[in-house]
């Protein structure tokens, strides 16, 4: 049984004050003079202390995929014949997000967790960690399609939040939180999803058409004289779970040292290159191609449903303006030509 | 929780060269690998490479490695007594039962060889599991052959046509594509089926020879590579449509691969 509490602002400092001596709290956050411009702030996620800390005017740059499967993460050390594996922050962590979000974070547990034959130590070792307070959207920002991802909604959570300016309202779904928030006001029930985005989109059903023909289409090739493989439409997406190993050597010693993973990216150069110079996709627009079957056609296949939650960050982030729910669309309207209907 | 990442060292205990840049290392090993798998082959502090293991028995096994990059120049200059370090084996390999009382037909180019070749071994010690067996080897020259005195053993006990496709004054061998040898193989009665390794264009016009000379797509097995950093179906990279190429390959039947689009 949930309970929901109304709390003013100072009071739900006081919460987060409390709940960071137990938990590590993460959260939507700015990161000044980090953006694309110098002096430019960019949005990702981060620790936070306070509600001050939040952004949630708008919708991040970067995804909450990093609390869990951070930029760049050592696994190992070596030193000799000695290797020994990456500590890392065992604090237990509460994560501050919205409904795709958690979708997302559930891909990437797909991957994860559940692909191959056993689960990922490092990923899963924080996972195991992490709590969700949810976000509530009130209205999605301009490029979200969540709704037709049938991403918009989600159970999974501890807690829920209605920042309302003046106010949180809190819904307390995990009953271990509940002394944290005894001090706020009974309130009613308020969790609502949004359930219509601005921008909407609906995913074709390829299972009839000749995927080779799809493959050799022209609108490949117009995306390749569009997209520059800057891989941000990747690096920004909460569902990319793509890594390159990496080694490095501390100064000239090669048995001092560590390896690696860092993200990798199917839109940028190097993704597929094999020794002798052989690689795949070599053409920016055949990535695209990549990338959206991934997204919205072999994830499922898979899996059963779709990788993609709508988050629309891909679009936002595009020094090129290629839109992906407009890429679904025109996808759409070839394989309904393929398939005569 | 098992950490699959970390890998574990391995002795090597002999170096043999086949070729000036292809070597193979034989590492003492309790990995009991099955035909056609992999491991992860690391080099701390240079990185892993994903490295077919060419041949095993009780407490060994065998890795045939060109000196390409990072990982593989590393691995070069080391010599027996050294330590490696290996992570595996991944991947589905071949099924020997799936050949049982059929004729079988192996086309491999050039270091496309390795993968198979501990199924070759495999065969030729229960010669009796197949009717016909031939083996189509082709390289682009004679100084490129691997395993060139085993090579010569397995002729006791398979058709062999080893093959180049450029030769030399000393070359008295055959020449020409293996495609080309395809095209004049006389097949055996009875259902045939087919195993093709090597680079990408190579595997393309052999299984597209083969299916000209009536080889159905059903009976044809093929090995791929394709880029891989984990092997454990975590890093994306070689994944194809909804496979993972680690994990569902490197060896599938060809009805399967042909639809699988890049
Ligand atoms: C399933 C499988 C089995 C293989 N079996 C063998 C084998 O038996 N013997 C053998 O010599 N080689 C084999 N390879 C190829 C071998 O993995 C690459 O040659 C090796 O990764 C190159 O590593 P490097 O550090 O020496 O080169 P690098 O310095 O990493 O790079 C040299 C070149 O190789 C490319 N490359 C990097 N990583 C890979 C990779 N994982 N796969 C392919 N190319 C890559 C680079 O982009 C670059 O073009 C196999 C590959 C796969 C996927
Ligand atoms: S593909 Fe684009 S819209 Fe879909 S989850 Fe990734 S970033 Fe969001
Ligand atoms: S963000 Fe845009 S330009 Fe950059 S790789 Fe993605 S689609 Fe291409
Ligand atoms: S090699 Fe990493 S997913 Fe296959």
């Amino acid at each position: 049984m949930s309970t929901n509490k109304h709390l003013s602002n100072d009071a739900f400092d006081r919460v987060l004050c409390e709940l960071g001596r137990e938990y590590r709290l993460l959260g939507p956050r700015r990161f000044p003079g980090k953006g694309a411009h110098s002096g430019a702030d960019v949005t990702g996620y981060g620790e936070i202390g306070s509600l001050s800390d939040l952004y949630l005017e708008g919708k991040t740059y970067f995804s909450p995929k990093e609390c869990l499967f951070p930029v760049r993460e050592t696994l190992f050390y070596f030193r000799d014949k000695d290797i020994t594996p990456a500590a890392f922050d065992d604090r237990p962590t509460i994560i501050f997000l919205r409904p795709c979000d958690i979708n997302g974070i559930k891909r990437l547990d797909t991957i994860f967790l559940h692909n191959g034959s056993e689960p990922d130590p490092y990923y899963a070792r924080r996972r195991e960690r992490v709590k969700f307070f949810l976000i509530e959207c009130r209205e999605g920002f301009d490029s979200c399609f969540c709704v037709s991802m049938d991403a918009n909604r989600s159970d999974d959570y501890a807690c829920a939040c209605r920042f309302e300016g003046d106010g949180v309202r809190v819904e307390i779904k995990d009953g271990s939180f509940a002394p944290f928030f005894a001090g706020g006001e009974d309130a009613a029930a308020f969790l609502a999803f949004v359930t219509a985005n601005k921008t909407s989109v609906q995913v074709p059903d390829l299972s009839r058409v000749d995927l080779g023909a799809l493959f050799q289409h022209e609108i490949w090739q117009e995306y390749s004289s569009r997209c520059i493989a800057c891989g941000r439409c990747n690096t920004s997406c909460v569902t990319c779970s793509c890594f390159t190993m990496q080694d490095v050597s501390y100064g000239r010693n090669q048995a001092l040292g560590e390896r690696r993973r860092v993200w990798a990216g199917c839109h940028i150069d190097g993704f597929t290159d094999m020794a002798g110079g052989h690689s795949f996709r070599a053409k920016n627009g055949d990535r695209m191609r990549f990338k959206t079957m991934h997204k919205i056609n072999d994830f499922k296949r898979r899996f059963g449903f779709h990788m993609c939650v709508g988050c629309g960050r891909c679009d936002d982030v595009c020094p090129e303006y290629i839109s992906f729910p407009t890429c679904i669309e025109r996808l759409g309207r070839i394989s309904r030509e393929m398939t005569h209907e | 929780m098992n950490n699959p990442y970390l890998p574990r060292p391995q002795r090597i205990l002999s170096v043999t060269q086949q070729t000036a840049i292809d070597w193979t290392f034989r590492l003492e090993s309790d990995m009991a690998p099955g035909f056609g798998q992999f491991l992860e082959l690391s080099l701390p502090g240079l990185g892993e490479a994903p490295i077919s293991i060419s041949d095993f028995g009780p407490g060994w096994l065998d890795l045939t490695i060109r000196s390409v990059g990072r990982v593989t120049r590393g691995v070069f200059v080391l010599r027996p007594g050294d330590v490696v370090y290996a992570r595996g084996p991944y991947g589905r390999g071949f099924d020997p039962k799936q050949y049982c009382g059929k004729n079988l037909l192996m086309v491999t180019g050039g270091t496309g060889l390795a993968p198979v070749k501990s199924l070759i071994r495999h065969f030729l010690a229960h010669r009796d599991d197949l009717k016909a067996f031939a083996l189509i080897l082709g390289f682009k020259s004679p100084a490129d052959v691997l395993f060139a005195a085993e090579i010569e053993e397995w002729r006791r006990g398979a058709d062999v046509i080893l093959t180049v496709d450029r030769g030399d004054e000393q070359w008295r061998g055959q020449t020409g594509l293996v495609t080309q040898h395809i095209d004049q193989y006389a097949f055996h009665d009875g259902p045939t089926e087919a195993i093709v390794v090597g680079p990408p264009p190579m595997m393309k016009f052999s299984t597209l020879g083969l299916l000209q000379r009536g080889v159905s797509a059903e009976a044809i097995t093929v090995s791929f590579e394709r880029k891989m950093s984990c092997g454990l179906g975590k890093c994306g990279h070689c994944k194809i449509d909804e496979t993972y190429v680690c994990l569902e390959g490197p060896v599938f039947n060809y009805a399967k691969a042909r639809l699988l689009l890049d």
